[in-house]
């Protein structure tokens, strides 16, 4: 019962936040008689956005496609990455030494080689948010992997565990956290990875929008998709967000939601 | 309630072992020179400081680690990895936070790839024993340290062993809490005989389990004296107050100042 209530506290907090954001926004814009053409009001975004809902649900829907199929390319390979660096020394020294030194280039940068070698269709659009995506849970899986009681590891030993045994029933549920904190980065970057897709080539999706909306200074139409990313950004790590939850009610960080109601 | 195939039957022969790690300073002697036979069946206790190598001693007999030096033999057969029908009890409990109690006390069966089915029944008798019935659903978490250590020894006693390591596993529990599981486990000690080495740093907590108390000194880690602890059996917290109990901490406790290990 308290979760529930907690939970729906949460969701109101948040949307009471954002109301609030766009009201700022359009008393700002009234008081100040900004000009639409640098700062439209709210209701105007909103209002364009009505005039054609489906063109931008079309657009919207593509995009979300892309970071989907993206973010969960990039969460099978990074666990399997993952489980590899930590399993084998030549795939850290090698593989895992090369991921972490293109982790501080700007992978964005990477974009439009993506469109030379694999044109201007969904391929570099995945791939780029696959790419962007990945980082962050290889990291973090390989993190989480290896920190695990070295006592829980001599119990399996003493009682002749199987590898795939640890892996499965000691070393893979100790690293759930871990994954999950990868999960919730990645999955902001994997939008970000199909936004940008889009804005180097292609004729779908919110990032497309924005640059035919650009290149005819119609600002207003340039805020109806960055309001609709903003929503979606949104709701795709509060699903992160619930998964975890339903995943992991034994973790730390959960109990402390759910009171503590023990020893009953 | 236990079944009696295990009685006497493993004992523990160690000898001139010793102990060195590489380190960065040079190779470092964590112990020197143990030899120390365990009599099928006995209660044999280790005390000592910190860091005179207890532990190392305790993960040697297990085989999770291999001696620089001398052999041990359990059983009568030279160690090479942890040895059969041995279960070891750690100073954390090690339990798992996503599994429940009963299925934490199961996890050794799934390890050794026998049917949990078989030892189910066992496994409840095991927790009501020890003041767990109601408890196999709930989580560890849910759980004081005493009842989950108590959980940790039902795990290591479910398979029956014929030797059981046990490591500072009453060190972080409270004063009355150690003792009832003192009581708890002389008891079962008491109705099993298995043999049995107990690491702890409490010369009473030694003194009251124990047939007989090694007593270690530190850099480098070595035996200083064995004392044959000839109180009656079944021993009752009470056995505390007799002139012979005190008399025998009185003499170790002297033992280790003298040595200038303990203050006077």
């Amino acid at each position: 019962m308290l979760k529930l209530v907690s939970r729906h506290r949460e969701a109101l907090d948040i949307v009471l936040v954002l109301l609030g954001t766009l009201l700022l926004w359009e008393l700002g814009v009234w008081w100040f008689q900004t000009s639409p053409l640098i700062l439209p009001p709210p209701s105007a975004v909103i209002a364009a956005f009505f005039e054609t809902p489906w063109v931008f649900m079309r657009h919207l829907g593509f995009t979300l496609w892309m970071t989907t199929i993206g973010f969960v390319l990039a969460v099978v390979l990074g666990v399997l990455l993952a489980i590899a660096v930590v399993y084998s020394p030549l795939v850290e020294r090698t593989i895992y030494t090369l991921l972490v030194a293109l982790n501080s280039i700007p992978k964005v940068a990477l974009a439009p080689l993506f469109v030379i070698w694999m044109g201007t269709g969904t391929e570099p659009k995945i791939a780029i948010a696959l790419m962007l995506a990945i980082f962050p849970i290889v990291i973090d899986m390989v993190l989480g992997l290896r920190s695990v009681d070295p006592d829980m590891l001599n119990l399996a030993r003493v009682s002749k565990a199987s590898p795939l045994a640890i892996l499965l029933k000691i070393r893979f549920p100790c690293a759930l956290p871990s994954l999950f904190a990868g999960m919730k980065v990645a999955v902001s970057f994997a939008l970000v990875g199909a936004i940008v897709g889009e804005f180097v080539a292609g004729s779908r999706g919110l990032g497309f929008q924005i640059l035919v909306a650009q290149g005819q200074f119609d600002t207003v139409r340039v805020f109806v998709p960055l309001l609709l990313l903003g929503v979606v950004g949104t709701i795709l790590f509060f699903l992160v967000d619930y998964a975890e939850r339903v995943c992991l009610p034994w973790h730390v960080s959960q109990r402390s939601r759910q009171g503590s109601g023990h020893h009953g | 309630m236990q079944a009696a195939s295990a009685n006497g039957t493993t004992g523990v022969a160690i000898a001139h072992v010793g102990k060195t790690y590489e380190s960065p300073r040079g190779p470092v002697q964590a112990l020197v020179d143990i030899s120390l036979d365990i009599k099928p069946g006995e209660f044999v206790s280790v005390v000592g400081p910190s860091g005179c190598g207890k532990s190392t001693l305790l993960k040697l007999v297990a085989g999770l680690e291999d001696v620089s030096e001398g052999t041990i033999a359990v059983g009568g057969r030279q160690l090479s990895g942890p040895p059969d029908g041995l279960a070891v009890v750690f100073q954390r409990d090690v339990l798992l936070d996503w599994r429940t109690i009963i299925d934490n006390v199961l996890l050794s069966i799934e390890f050794m790839g026998r049917p949990r089915a078989d030892y189910r029944e066992r496994a409840m008798a095991l927790l009501a024993r020890f003041g767990l019935q109601g408890f196999e659903n709930r989580y560890p978490w849910e759980l004081s340290g005493g009842m989950r250590q108590r959980a940790s020894i039902c795990r290591a006693l479910l398979t029956d062993p014929q030797l059981l390591l046990m490591d500072e596993p009453f060190g972080a529990l409270d004063a009355m809490t150690r003792d009832d599981l003192n009581l708890e486990l002389a008891r079962i000690w008491q109705d099993t005989r298995k043999t049995l080495l107990f690491i702890t740093h409490s010369i009473a907590e030694a003194v009251f389990l124990s047939d007989r108390v090694v007593m270690m000194g530190k850099s480098p880690g070595m035996i200083v004296d064995v004392i044959t602890i000839d109180l009656p059996r079944p021993r009752s917290l009470a056995v505390r107050d007799s002139a012979a109990f005190v008399a025998y901490v009185a003499r170790i406790r002297h033992h280790f100042a003298e040595l200038g290990i303990l203050k006077e």
